[in-house]
């Protein structure tokens, strides 16, 4: 991992280089444009960063954003919805300039108590819509998709439904991580797509085939790799980090995309918004717009193979693109619901002993 | 000091102590209130909430009562019997309490997952809380004036009745105290419940604001969280009664220690039941960390930086508590005025409260009335200090109420004045209190997690937050040396409390 950040390191300096070469062409034709954009105001200063992703992952990338704009970075760590609370608490006297989340609920949450400001159309536009919020109080930075994660020497056939999970044959051989917030989601996917009976009728039959409890999607990869289930629920990346970790050698487990349209396929984002009471609002949209650069969305590319959201950027090998994937249309600003997912998920007796 | 008004000079102070501990009732009543009395009820008036109050009394009760019997048991082994080797012993107990109990309920969850559950909840937070009936236990047991036991044993007693029908009910108002602590400590627990899926209380508290982003939900459902708390601080002050001093006049001579005979395979057997899963388990999990991962290059700098940190925070949060609790625990020792007894209590109703709260209410208290140290290392200590205040404040009454009244009436009607009393007779005969609070707020602050990770000056990592930072994404590889660090830090501060009882000084109480 730490070789792979080097190397990355690298080569993101290297385009930086380029990007400042690049950039004094900018610099000589923009000035008239106003600076909605943040792109020709060159911003400066400190902004503080409250983020629910974590420190490891985004601190390297924040560094180099740093070292490229001379804009310093305050980094506050958490879980998201903590974070958002903590945010809702400060109302307007946070010291927070920008949430980067894990998810969209907690940004949801906040564009629902006013707090964040609207980003600037011809900032997020890059993104597509389904990626960002309808008001454009936030924007996705990076994607993660629901796949199934199998082992061949146990799984001949491959369901590609999660339907298909249901058949007794895989009774006692999924795996499932039931705190975890993706897997959750997941399920909050489902209930919008399926309603709430539905989506419970779906649970009670996943239940009923006994799958397997784990502590948290690693576990559920290594169980899959290691034979002890035949299936795993876990997002795309967690096979690209074990292959990452200790090589493609000592990973048989693969990842099998669902059907285009299947809940069980849903991509979710991470995502960034610029709090209102920012007190440095052009420093917070150049981070925003970093982040969505060609070189931040390749760092999340490679450091944590997710999803870029823009166009032109690179996937981890073997990845299908989002197209291709054809997740189901779902309005990720409808997973705010995560409360009511739970309590259903108590109820069918999948999240709490 | 007994039958006057209790003295200002110990009012006003405590009242100070008390009016911070209830610092986040306030934000819990205000949030609550935010949406109408009628969000209230619609939020608590539903099969759920006594679903969730029930399952949480229930772990309450049984981890309390499994703590009572381990650590009586303990506490009697270590101090009264003749147990080969229970002076190692004592700090053996005492050393589970170092372990924090997110990281032993993960350590055993990610060894078995089936573990998840009530039983897995009950088996974590019993071991990691149980030194909290120990500790006053072994306090109680060691001041025993041995003199009433030869009395019975010749009035034809046997051991065995001697321990249950005098030696259980002298200890008794002791044993109250620590039960409450752990009954405190598991209702406002969430690292444990959270490793274990168990669907406690502070589970929908959590998934308030983790799942729901509605702080103002946590804020009404935390209140019923308060009102137990307050309930259990009521049932067990009825329960201790007034503390008894030793009437006799003369100093007890030391007790001779119980011969345990044919029962001590037993006794060790005992011993290794409660040791192994409490301590050797999480301690070789931890080891297996570091030694698995041993290849990735952490950063050393980072965890001497980390624990740095986390020394100077728990020492500046020892010193702000106990000077708080020292006034407090005085009052609460020396006058039985219903004044007197609400600051007493006022002081235990936050310990109810998961740590999250805490932290939230602290953030609204201090982005509106303490904006400069927002974020800062005094609003941190506070939180500290809010969450800590009992366990200081137990610690201080205990010593002061085994001391004579006596002294103190000798050195007023001597002319000293109520302050020279104060500085002169109580707080040398309160040090031994004073010594095991401070120590006991030393180890559950390098403990803490929730509210150091919201209220920390930004840019700084205590040992904690670094470790919840790598095992949050599960990365184990760089959790291990700070995991290690944490424990191995808590257990000097830990060991100290263990190793303090030699059975003869009277007084080295924590309750």
């Amino acid at each position: 991992m730490r070789t792979s950040r080097t190397r990355l390191l690298t080569v993101a300096g290297a385009l930086a280089l380029l990007a400042v070469a690049c950039g004094d062409d900018d610099a000589s034709t923009g000035t008239s444009a106003p600076g909605t954009g943040g792109t020709n105001a060159p911003a400066t200063g400190t902004i503080t960063v409250y983020s629910g992703r974590s420190e490891d992952l985004v601190m390297p990338l924040l560094e180099q954003f740093t070292a490229d704009t001379g804009i310093e970075v305050e980094f506050r760590g958490g879980d998201s919805g903590e974070m958002a609370a903590q945010l809702l608490t400060e109302g307007g006297a946070s010291p927070a300039d920008v949430f980067f989340s894990q998810d969209a609920g907690a940004l949801g949450a906040l564009e629902k108590a006013g707090m964040l400001s609207t980003l600037p159309a011809d900032l997020v536009s890059v993104v597509p819509q389904a990626y960002r919020s309808a008001t454009g109080a936030w924007v996705g930075t990076s994607g993660r998709a629901r796949v199934l994660l199998i082992n061949p020497d146990l799984v001949a056939d491959a369901p590609t439904t999660i339907d298909e999970l249901l058949d007794p044959q895989w009774n006692g051989r999924i795996g499932f991580a039931p705190s975890n917030a993706s897997w959750q989601s997941f399920v909050t996917g489902l209930r919008v797509l399926r309603g709430d009976d539905g989506a419970r009728e779906w649970l009670q039959g996943f239940a009923a085939n006994n799958p397997v409890a784990f502590e948290g999607n690693g576990a559920v990869r290594d169980a899959v790799n290691d034979g002890q289930v035949a299936i795993g629920l876990v997002n795309h990346y967690y096979v690209y980090e074990k292959i990452a970790a200790e090589g493609a050698e000592a990973v048989v487990a693969e990842n099998q995309y669902l059907a285009a349209g299947d809940p069980g396929g849903l991509v979710n984002v991470a995502g960034i918004g610029i709090l209102k009471s920012s007190d440095n609002s052009a420093a917070a949209q150049a981070l925003v717009e970093y982040l969505l650069s060609a070189k931040g969305q390749a760092y999340f590319a490679e450091e944590t193979f997710e999803y870029p959201l823009i166009e032109g950027v690179a996937l981890a090998d073997g990845l299908p693109t989002l197209e291709e994937l054809a997740p189901p249309a779902i309005d990720l600003s409808d997973l705010d619901t995560l409360a009511e997912t739970q309590e259903l998920l108590e109820d069918v007796g999948l999240l709490t002993r | 000091m007994t039958r006057n008004r209790p003295p200002l000079a110990l009012v006003v102070p405590a009242a100070a102590a008390a009016l911070v501990a209830v610092t986040p009732i306030w934000y819990l009543v205000d949030r609550s209130l935010e949406r109408g009395w009628g969000q209230v009820r619609e939020e608590l008036w539903r099969r759920r909430t006594f679903d969730l109050v029930a399952r949480s009394l229930g772990l309450t009760a049984a981890v309390t009562i499994a703590s009572v019997l381990l650590g009586v048991t303990a506490a009697w082994l270590v101090v009264r019997s003749d147990l080969p080797g229970r002076r190692a012993l004592r700090v053996a107990f005492t050393l589970p309490l170092a372990i924090p109990s997110y990281l032993a309920a993960f350590a055993w969850i990610s060894w078995r997952p089936g573990l998840a559950g009530f039983s897995g909840a009950a088996l974590v937070l019993t071991l990691v809380s149980y030194p909290y009936v120990m500790l006053p236990a072994m306090a109680a047991l060691s001041r025993l004036d041995p003199a009433q036991d030869d009395v019975a044993r010749s009035l034809g007693r046997s051991r065995l009745s001697v321990a249950l029908r005098l030696t259980l009910p002298q200890i008794r108002t002791s044993v109250a105290a620590g039960a409450l602590l752990v009954a405190l400590y598991v209702l406002s627990d969430f690292g444990a419940v959270a490793a274990m899926r168990y669907e406690a209380f502070t589970w929908v508290i959590y998934g308030a604001y983790r799942a729901g982003f509605n702080p103002s939900r946590a804020a009404i459902l935390a209140t019923v969280l308060v009102l137990l708390a307050l309930v259990l601080v009521v049932a067990e002050s009825r329960a201790r009664g007034r503390a008894s001093a030793r009437v006799g006049s003369g100093t007890p001579r030391a007790s001779t220690p119980v011969p345990l005979g044919r029962a001590t395979p037993l006794a060790f057997a005992f011993s290794a039941a409660v040791l192994v899963p409490a301590l050797g388990f999480p301690l070789w999990r931890i080891s297996e960390w570091v030694r698995t991962y041993a290849s990735t290059d952490v950063d050393l700098g980072d965890v001497f930086s980390a624990l740095r940190q986390t020394l100077m925070l728990a020492a500046l949060a020892a010193i702000a508590t106990v000077a708080l609790a020292f006034p407090a625990g005085v009052l609460a020792a020396r006058s039985h005025s219903r004044l007197a007894r609400s600051l007493e209590r006022a002081t235990y109703v936050a310990h109810g409260l998961p740590g999250i709260v805490v932290a939230i209410s602290l953030v609204y208290v201090g982005v509106r009335l303490l904006r400069p140290i927002y974020l800062e290392t005094p609003l941190l200590v506070l939180g500290y200090v809010v969450l800590f205040l009992p366990l200081a404040v137990g610690a201080v009454r205990s010593s002061v109420e085994q001391s004579p009244v006596r002294l103190e009436e000798v050195a007023r009607s001597m002319g000293n004045s109520q302050h020279a009393v104060l500085r002169k007779v109580t707080a040398p005969l309160a040090a031994p209190g004073i010594g095991a609070g401070a120590a006991l707020v030393l180890l559950t602050t390098m403990k803490e997690l929730p509210v150091t990770l919201v209220l920390h000056p930004t840019g700084t990592e205590t040992l904690a937050t670094r470790l919840w930072r790598y095992t949050s994404v599960s990365d184990y590889a760089n959790a291990g040396p700070y995991a290690l660090a944490l424990v191995a830090f808590a257990a000097v501060p830990t060991a100290l409390l263990g190793a303090s009882f030699n059975g003869r000084r009277h007084g080295a109480g924590v309750q």
